[in-house]
């Protein structure tokens, strides 16, 4: 016995769903705009610095229930390292909102959790962002290539239209990810860049899939109006979107469950990132072709034929033409 | 895509098994040293980043005061260009630097006011004092004090992380802490001591001209002309004194590229200045043909050669008593710029992992727990196929890890990121194939034909939707920094090994299935 959650044929209009689609995501890139322009991102302290404090214990540290005791405390991002002796530890907590004197009370509260588990405060500094100016203009530099490079690639072996359409349904999923981090105030990071990076690395990969079948059906489908051949591509290569998507999400949802706290908000970005960017891919990438008069004709002069011209594969194809009409 | 040539079965056998192998230290216990060496095997694992494994830590002192000495110090040379501007001269004496002041005293009361005119508004920060009418003094003001420590701080922190960047040492953490300290955590590397040397030059490269009017002698007995100072070779050389010209002609900050290279056989350094350093140096040596030039790093004179010809090109060499590691060094810190004020060690330590071994337990557990799920999940929906995707999985992990380890390559979080990723494409590629050739039996198509074109269609997919990341992995590593870059690297090699398993590996496994048993039906 074999688990096939998808059924064989199926027929769904996706095509027309663009009508709920298009403002839906609409709705979302501006709700995304707008929780980042108000409430800004939550940034830890790789990006905004924070409190450095240095401790010595009572006998050997316990790092991870004290990574617990001071998480619990609400003072955001915290760090918690051995420090060249086993009873020496490093604390970071992320720099409070406000001034000074939010900083002091931060460290007060600090030292009432700890108690008398500390036997000597070494040192309690500022200290200053990981992530300098200069790393965050050369990483937002490389990403905006690395789309140029997409984009170019896809128009060389496909088509402009899908070019385009591939970059829409990348910047959608990107934005709303970043507009996730805003809404929900959840910490960004370093890990966090990673998983935004990571979403777009997913929602390409599944974006180009289906547009591979959309050309291919295409070229086979020469008489089908083009939101039929559309909606044949993405139906065929459902099963595929859904299988890959489901499978990355088990991974996905067992980091989030026993990852333990700082792997669980790196796999809550995934996991949102694995369903906005199949969303995405069905629903914005490949209506959206319609919307940028994707024709055959600029097609026929497509890169690869080969599939077509093989000798065994035109003669059975033909009966299941019948069938989707 | 059926047939699958004898030496394409080789190759692929080969590549997993050689996987295999260099994966296979990372699964052993840290062995002895002594073992390491006595076996065949490879030994290299996979470099963990600080936050999987933690590191050594340096707490650096930027000297601050040496950066405001040298503010003052060009500020007062500044003056005494001022002061001596040809066609007006304003007679002083006693220019010095005093405190956070520059000090001195007009000869004649009557050039006051072209005095205050020319220096009124000199430098930024600066306020001018005048007392009797002929005691000048241009205060520091505080504000202006401040903002070039925070400045010489923030500049340390990026020549810093250049110079560890160009050591190939990855992901380090580099924090400013408190006023005039920088916090440097290195991942487990094998030399700190190379790396605190590479810190603490300063790597300030200069070209003086040398005075060649006064003897040795005479200078080192004190008649020292006053645009000279007196400068010494470096210590191993036995400390040659020097008399050099204050004036910096070319400043080592022009410099755009420096490299080790070899001349009659001793190691030397080649450099190239940008196009207006090329300019001034090529008008510098035009015009002092036959004098000699001095190479001034770190106030020791490196070289001191006579200028035997004009030097057009924008580029030259620096060669002295070096060894090739001192080359390295040296053309290593010129690229990654001078600091801008000394640094001290203040603090060795070790540290631990920044996730704590509690995060990272859960970290593996959960990893396991999830890989698990997805072998069952494929093997319920594609049965024995997906059983050989499965072990295809298992494989592409283990070519992951062997690629990781041979490169050494640094692995943090974002990349096990990269490696989620790759393993969720792995998948896709498998599914891709099999629902593929699902389709073509659906279609009516015998085993063999379907499973050729299920292959044979799936194959541009593959092709297209890897190259398409793949090509945004180099894009992000080549401009990339930091973390992105070892982002990059987890993503495109996790791309490659799934590529070559689902399209090498798992077509092996199901051609050899095929010629074993030649089914009737397939069971998918």
């Amino acid at each position: 016995m074999r688990l096939s959650i998808v059924p064989a044929n199926t027929k769904f209009d996706f095509v027309s769903r663009r009508r709920l689609a298009y403002p839906l995501s609409a709705l979302l890139i501006i709700l995304s705009i707008g929780a980042f322009l108000t409430q800004g991102l939550n940034f830890g302290i790789d990006f905004r610095g924070g409190i450095l404090v240095e401790i010595k214990t009572e006998g050997p540290a316990n790092v991870a229930e004290l990574r617990a005791t001071v998480g619990d405390l609400g003072l955001g991002e915290v760090q918690v390292q051995e420090f060249g002796a086993p009873d020496d530890v490093l604390i970071r907590i992320q720099q409070q909102d406000g001034a000074e004197a939010e900083q002091v009370q931060a460290i007060n509260v600090l030292k009432e959790a700890l108690g008398d588990q500390v036997s000597e405060y070494r040192r309690t500094e500022f200290v200053g962002p990981t992530v300098g100016a200069e790393l965050i203009s050369s990483a937002i530099w490389a990403v905006v290539l690395a789309i140029g490079a997409i984009l170019i690639y896809i128009w060389f072996r496909f088509e402009w239209q899908f070019g385009v359409g591939a970059v829409i349904a990348l910047t959608h999923d990107v934005l709303t990810t970043i507009g996730l981090f805003a809404f929900t105030q959840l910490e960004f990071n370093l890990a966090t860049v990673a998983a935004i990076l990571t979403i777009a690395g997913y929602s390409i990969n599944d974006t180009v899939v289906i547009y591979d079948r959309v050309r291919e059906e295409l070229r086979r489908y020469k008489k089908l109006d083009m939101p039929a051949v559309l909606n044949l591509a993405v139906n065929r290569t459902l099963s595929r979107t859904f299988m890959t998507s489901v499978t990355t999400l088990i991974a996905l949802i067992a980091l989030a469950i026993f990852g333990g706290s700082i792997i669980r908000d790196f796999a809550y970005a995934m996991i949102w990132g694995v369903i906005i960017g199949t969303y995405s891919s069905v629903f914005i990438a490949v209506p959206v072709l319609l919307a940028l008069n994707l024709s055959r004709e600029s097609l026929s002069a497509g890169a690869d034929d080969s599939e077509e011209t093989a000798p065994d594969a035109s003669a059975q194809d033909m009966p299941d033409t019948t069938s989707d009409k | 895509m059926v047939n699958y040539p004898r030496w394409a079965i080789i190759t692929t056998v080969v590549i997993a098994l050689l996987g295999l192998i260099y994966a296979s230290p990372n699964f052993f216990p840290q062995a002895d040293e002594a073992v390491e060496t006595s076996g065949f095997l490879p030994s290299n694992r996979m470099n963990l980043g600080l936050d999987l494994q933690g590191g050594s830590s340096l707490l650096l002192s930027v000297g601050v005061d040496t950066a405001i000495r040298e503010t003052l110090e060009s500020v007062e040379s500044t003056v005494r260009r001022e002061l001596r501007q040809r066609g007006s001269r304003v007679g002083y004496s006693g220019l010095r630097v005093e405190g956070k002041a520059i000090a001195f005293r007009l000869r004649d009361a009557a050039d006051s006011d072209t005095a205050r005119d020319r220096l009124r508004n000199l430098e930024d920060g600066f306020e001018l004092e005048i007392s009797d009418d002929v005691n000048f003094r241009l205060v520091m003001s505080e504000e202006a004090e401040t903002a070039r420590r925070q400045s010489a701080v923030e500049q340390s922190i990026e020549i810093v992380r250049r110079r560890v960047d160009e050591t190939g040492v990855a992901e380090p953490v580099i924090q400013q802490q408190g006023q005039d300290r920088i916090l440097v955590q290195l991942p487990g590397i094998k030399d700190p001591e190379r790396i605190k040397r590479l810190l603490g030059q300063t790597a300030k490269l200069n070209f003086h001209m040398l005075d060649e009017s006064v003897s040795i002698q005479e200078a080192e007995s004190g008649n020292l002309p006053a645009g000279s100072m007196l400068l010494y070779s470096p210590e191993e050389e036995g400390r040659i004194p020097y008399v050099v010209r204050r004036t910096v002609e070319v400043a080592g900050d022009r410099l755009v590229d420096a490299q080790p290279t070899f001349q009659d056989g001793q190691p030397i350094v080649s450099f190239r200045f940008d196009a207006s350093g090329g300019r001034r140096f090529g008008e510098l040596t035009a015009n002092n043909v036959g004098n000699r030039l001095a190479i001034v790093l770190d106030r020791e004179v490196v070289s001191a050669p006579r200028i035997q010809t004009a030097i057009l090109g924008g580029s030259g060499i620096i060669t002295g008593r070096f060894t090739v590691q001192q080359v390295n060094d040296l053309s290593l810190v010129l690229r990654a710029g001078a600091l801008p004020a000394p640094l001290t060690v203040l603090e060795e330590r070790t540290v631990g992992p920044g996730l704590g071994a509690d995060s990272i337990e859960a970290g593996k557990i959960a990893s396991i727990i999830g890989l698990v799920a997805v072998v069952v999940f494929i093997v319920v929906s594609y049965g024995l196929f997906g059983l050989m995707a499965a072990v295809a999985l298992l494989f592409n992990l283990s070519l992951i890890v062997a690629l990781l380890s041979v490169l050494q390559a640094t692995l943090t979080l974002p990349g096990i990121a990269g490696i989620v990723l790759t393993i969720g494409m792995a998948v896709d590629a498998n599914v891709l194939i099999l629902e593929r050739i699902k389709e073509e039996v659906r279609n009516g198509r015998t085993p063999i034909s379907a499973i050729d074109a299920g292959y044979r269609r799936a194959f541009t997919t593959i092709i297209d939707s890897n190259l398409t990341t793949l090509i945004a992995a180099i894009l992000l590593f080549q401009f990339g920094t930091g973390p992105i870059k070892g982002f990059a690297v987890t993503l495109s090699i996790g791309i490659i090994t799934s590529m070559f398993t689902a399209m090498m590996l798992t077509r092996l496994f199901i051609v050899v299935w095929l010629r074993r048993r030649r089914p009737q039906t397939l069971p998918i």
